[in-house]
């Protein structure tokens, strides 16, 4: 009795609950913060999100049953079809060019070479200005008579209007891109790091040479990088806004807006102006835009898992084969 | 009880290399340094033109020159003339540092649970974690935006509603962030459980714990994400225009906005440049000094950072 009373008073004096009872609640609440956010901001907000895909909504009016109507709406609007060309084109040819030059430069990095470091803070310097004032620079930079075309003209290359041009717009943006790689060649240099030095002495000794050795060993042991980056490059590249935004001048007014021709009326911007849009047909449309992000949720989804699918015949997990 | 953690295996042989002393260069690797001279040159090339073009009067913006023909100083204090630039500033100090903290002790606090602690669902919300990370923010910026525009303030700042004030950019900053805390996690999970048994058995609580020892073996990883959440939130361009609406509550980038229709309809460069410098500027001194931070964080989170 006296064994059991002081027992429950040490364990009263350490905590009101067994151990693991106690890590379980302090677990619990340690990950409360996240718990709460997840309910509040992302698990609610979407299921509000896929209800309001199915209604007229415009915030100050309660939202109205309307079934598919704006699904239906979305798949007849000439503009979501321009929207989504805009999007593929960018998704297409950015993310390749993006992928090859930022290997080809982690290539040259990892060659030992002299001031390596100051190489790779350099190339890294842009990612560290992301906002708008970097956008405007580049607009300027490639304005018709800009410091880009002065560049081409010294190479007898006549240079495009580009953000003026609608057949340039998408490319402009593309070499304004190739600015902020910095990240992707980091991540790539520390791949290539990680590569054992063996696998190429072994090779060497095969009497591999500089091309072999690259096309056997090193995009091979790069394949899970260059995999990972493509993924999230892509969801990325699906959600380009503040760029075309600003590059194609517009006040958040005009719905139908998305630069010279629409040729930078990008899927997230086209929702937006259809969200927020103040004037035009079709602004504060809350039902419609919701529509539009789910549906590019599951183009999204769709193409993320045709990925992981197709990874299995070109990604190379070395764990896999031992 | 001498603790040695691995952090950093590759910022610290990416460090190593570059010690090494010059030597004989073979042709090709001369080659490769003149090509990496020359893309040096094209990344570093647009800052010149901006300063440049900061520099420049109104009347010889079209012109190709580097050093303009006069230096126009006043430029820089006539871009911060217009508007409420001190008031900008200080918006965007205040929205930065209160996401930083909030975005340091939620994913802490968070990854701690995570790592280092076991409870039931653990694993499943973990799962739950990562898929958030594949997530695009797209599909829940208007439901948020409703929610915001009904959420009540009761006059914080002025207003009825949490839009126009700081609190969408502020509050969920408190709930953590999926990439910061799998991040977190990993690097928690690599120090010694006996530390945190030593402790408990002295008596320590695991709030104790987190704060004394597990903190402050994580300070590589929260350093990077200090620097990152600081970037993004200092360089955050939806956020504001879609939670801003008076401009005395708006942040520097959305300012910048005000030169772009300022010259007749079109942007005043000059001013334009000027005033961006001056916007980047924190965040390049920030780079420079912590500049391993940065690196690291991108090779430790494989974030492209843009």
């Amino acid at each position: 009795m006296a064994q059991a009373i002081q027992r429950q008073g040490v364990a009263t004096r350490r905590s009101f609950w067994r151990p693991a009872t106690r890590e379980a609640v302090t677990g619990w609440l340690f990950a409360l913060p996240w718990i709460i956010g997840f309910i509040v901001f992302t698990l609610g907000p979407m299921v509000f999100s896929l209800y309001t895909s199915f209604t007229s909504y415009n915030i100050t009016t309660s939202p109205v049953w309307v079934g598919t109507e704006n699904y239906q709406a979305i798949f007849n609007d000439p503009r979501f079809y321009i929207s989504l060309r805009n999007t593929f084109w960018m998704v297409a040819v950015k993310i390749p060019v993006v992928v090859v030059a930022s290997i080809a430069i982690a290539l040259l990095l990892n060659m030992d070479l002299p001031g390596a470091r100051t190489f790779r803070a350099i190339f890294y310097l842009p990612n560290v200005l992301a906002g708008v004032a970097a956008i405007f620079l580049w607009r300027w930079i490639l304005a018709a008579d800009g410091l880009f075309n002065r560049g081409l003209a010294l190479l007898g290359i006549p240079g495009p209007a580009w953000f003026y041009d609608p057949a340039w717009t998408k490319p402009g943006i593309v070499v304004m891109g190739m600015w902020w790689i910095g990240g992707n060649i980091l991540i790539y240099l520390a791949s290539l790091k990680a590569i054992p030095a063996q696998l190429y002495e072994a090779a060497a000794i095969d009497g591999a040479t500089g091309w072999s050795k690259t096309r056997y060993i090193t995009l091979p042991m790069l394949s899970p990088t260059i995999f990972f980056q493509v993924v999230t490059g892509i969801i990325g590249a699906f959600q380009i806004f503040t760029t075309a935004y600003i590059i194609s001048g517009q006040n958040g007014e005009d719905v139908g807006k998305g630069g010279p021709g629409q040729s930078l009326l990008f899927y997230v911007l086209y929702l937006y102006n259809r969200a927020f849009g103040k004037s035009g047909p079709g602004g504060f449309q809350m039902g419609y835009a919701s529509a539009m992000a789910w549906i590019l949720f599951v183009i999204i989804l769709a193409i993320t898992l045709l990925q992981l699918w197709l990874a299995r015949r070109w990604v190379y997990y070395e764990s896999e084969q031992q | 009880m001498a603790v040695v953690v691995e952090q950093t295996p590759r910022g610290d042989a990416l460090r190593q290399d570059s010690r090494r002393r010059w030597r004989r260069l073979s042709i090709g690797e001369i080659l490769a340094l003149l090509l990496l001279l020359g893309l040096s040159f094209l990344f570093l090339v647009p800052f010149f033109w901006m300063l440049s073009t900061s520099l420049k009067d109104v009347r010889d913006l079209f012109d190709s020159r580097w050093i303009p023909s006069r230096l126009a100083w006043e430029n820089y204090t006539d871009a911060f003339s217009f508007g409420m630039w001190r008031r900008w500033t200080l918006n965007t100090v205040i929205i930065t540092a209160v996401a930083m903290l909030g975005t340091l002790l939620s994913t802490s606090l968070v990854a701690y649970s995570f790592a280092r602690l076991r409870w039931p669902g653990r694993d499943l919300l973990f799962s739950l974690v990562l898929a958030t990370m594949m997530l695009p923010g797209i599909v829940t910026m208007i439901p948020q935006f409703i929610l915001f525009s009904k959420l009540p303030a009761f006059g914080f700042q002025g207003s009825r509603v949490w839009i126009d004030t700081f609190l969408p950019l502020t509050v969920p900053a408190f709930t953590g962030n999926a990439f910061y805390i799998f991040l977190l996690r990993q690097f928690m999970r690599g120090i010694p459980m006996e530390l945190s048994e030593a402790a408990r058995i002295d008596g320590a609580s695991e709030l104790r714990i987190w704060w004394s020892i597990v903190m402050p073996l994580t300070k590589p990883a929260l350093a990077a994400i200090a620097i990152f959440t600081f970037q993004f939130t200092w360089e955050d361009f939806i956020g504001p225009l879609l939670y801003l609406q008076r401009e005395e509550l708006y942040t520097l980038q959305l300012g910048l906005r005000q030169f772009e229709f300022a010259a007749g309809g079109a942007p005043a460069w000059n001013w334009l440049m000027a005033a961006s410098l001056v916007v980047m500027t924190p965040v390049v001194i920030i780079f420079l000094l912590f500049q391993r931070y940065f690196i690291e964080g991108v090779t430790l989170t494989g974030m492209a950072g843009r």
